[in-house]
């Protein structure tokens, strides 16, 4: 079959994640429900009223030059896409034909605050020359397309936890237009320090379970609290099709639409009409060609906030009606913690796995459904899933809504 | 200090530093040609230096250090007037 112009399909997937140091341990990180969430150790935790978090299971594996010139967040992007890389078969292609869009929520904010607390102690002689190559929060972006020579744009759209899904609409509208064959997407966080947690905890956002860290990240459940902060990366290659097809790569899946929308609700404050969210997911619909009876799976952003997993439900019936009955619905974020800038991008992973594999790994955590939630959510068991369209939701303080859908 | 100790003692730097392999640094080699040190490490080579042989290198100095024999030479003479 010939392909459709400017396609856009999957060829590669790479992710250092709390469950593990690459897609395959990730994937059977979820299927066996395992949390990444643990109680922090280290000697700044003991002053924060909030002291779990899901840190990444595997430390990066790079050089001692890499470790001293790249913001762990670049470490993690860069682990992340050299494993999308390699599992797309390193692909041939014109630099001048290979983007890059690589997005982080925060930035390098582990560099700023360590070169900080080094400009005061120390003296402004001793801050790293490195210090805003690694804090700037396209940095990451920059590190991938240097590691890659990608010559057709680097770019790190910033929409706090939205900013891994929107890297990945961005990626497909720059395919779509022409403007590359090979986009390398995705996104990476590395925040776990005290005053991310302290000022995500004075929001009221964070869950306070500090003696049941595995059990802290509830969406959807009765007793949910707020989110546990993860950290890591995930990448995926996206390639037209016809570049794809004629270089004989293996094709995941097709990133078949995406949506963007905002708010313009509050700075922070989920709107509790869901309107955003729906808009979102609608123009992922129409982006993708797709009818809401198409929909048989949503990986929800539903990261474990009171307010926030509400408002998504009603946003998604808002979009999707009745059809809404018949889709599974689960969040990764019951076991990953929620990886702010990374999430929409290891969430677009694992929904692709999903409609791949015929499979939702469960929601974890899930013992008793708040009843304003009218959602078909997989949990205790994973669930097999037959053929259709599968959609990731994102939303980001800031107002920010970023559907994707998928298909294979 | 004698050059060959300023010379193990600037490898050493540019080992932690960049990675380079302490063996490929000699006299003539450059940094940034040679030694692949780009302008960013090459500060942060600057400061270790300054701090481990208990030197000045002045912004403007640096500059002139092309190769490893320079700035030994310099780090020698800075020494020997401190």
């Amino acid at each position: 079959m010939t392909p459709t112009p400017r396609q856009v399909v999957v060829t590669g997937l790479g992710a250092t994640t709390p469950l593990g140091g690459d897609v395959p341990s990730t994937w059977e990180g979820l299927l066996s429900g395992r949390s990444g969430a643990r109680r922090l150790t280290e000697d700044w935790v003991e002053q924060l009223p909030v002291q779990i978090a899901a840190p990444l299971a595997v430390e990066p594996p790079l050089g001692r030059v890499e470790a001293r010139t790249l913001d762990r967040s670049q470490q993690m992007a860069l682990v992340a896409a050299r494993e999308a890389w390699a599992d797309a078969g390193s692909p041939e292609v014109d630099s001048e034909r290979l983007a890059v869009c690589v997005a982080s929520g925060i930035g390098g904010v582990l560099t700023l605050l360590h070169q900080h607390d080094v400009l005061r102690e120390k003296g402004p002689r001793r801050v790293s020359p490195h210090v805003v190559p690694m804090l700037m929060p396209n940095g990451p972006a920059s590190t991938v397309g240097l590691a890659f020579g990608a010559k057709a744009g680097v770019h790190a759209p910033v929409s706090a936890c939205a900013s891994g899904s929107e890297a990945i609409a961005l990626a497909l509208d720059i395919i779509r237009a022409g403007r590359a064959d090979i986009v390398i997407a995705g996104g990476t966080e590395a925040a776990i320090a005290a005053l991310p947690i302290a000022g995500f905890a004075q929001m009221q956002a964070l869950s306070k379970r500090n003696d049941a860290p595995e059990t802290a990240s509830r969406p959807f459940d009765k007793g949910r609290d707020g989110f546990v902060l993860g950290e890591g990366a995930a990448v995926l290659v996206l390639e037209s099709a016809e570049h794809a097809a004629a270089r004989g790569a293996r094709v995941l899946g097709t990133l078949a639409g995406a949506g963007i929308s905002s708010d313009a609700y509050h700075v922070a404050a989920t709107d509790p009409t869901g309107a955003g969210a729906a808009r979102a997911v609608r123009a992922a619909l129409r982006s993708a060609s797709l009818e809401p009876t198409d929909v048989i799976h949503i990986n929800a952003h539903a990261t474990s906030t009171p307010i926030g997993d509400v408002a998504e439900g009603v946003g998604l019936r808002l979009a999707l009606g009745d059809a809404l009955d018949s889709i599974a619905v689960t969040s990764t974020k019951s076991m990953t913690g929620h990886l702010l800038g990374a999430a929409g991008a290891l969430e677009a992973v694992v929904t692709l796995l999903s409609l791949r594999e015929r499979v939702v790994p469960a929601t974890r955590n899930l013992d008793a459904l708040d009843d304003e939630i009218a959602l078909d959510v997989v949990s205790i068991d994973n669930r097999e899933l037959g053929t259709g369209a599968g959609l990731s939701n994102s939303f980001g303080f800031g107002g920010h809504d970023v559907c994707l859908a998928f298909t294979v | 200090m004698s050059q060959a100790d300023i010379l193990d003692g600037l490898a050493a730097i540019l080992e932690e530093v960049a990675g380079v392999e302490p063996a490929d640094v000699t006299a003539d080699k450059t940094f940034i040609d040679d030694l692949d040190v780009d302008s960013l490490s090459m500060v942060e080579v600057v400061v270790a230096a300054e701090e481990k042989f208990g030197v000045k290198i002045p912004d403007e100095d640096v500059k002139t250090l092309k190769t490893v024999g320079d700035a030994v030479s310099y780090i020698q003479r800075a020494g020997v007037a401190a």
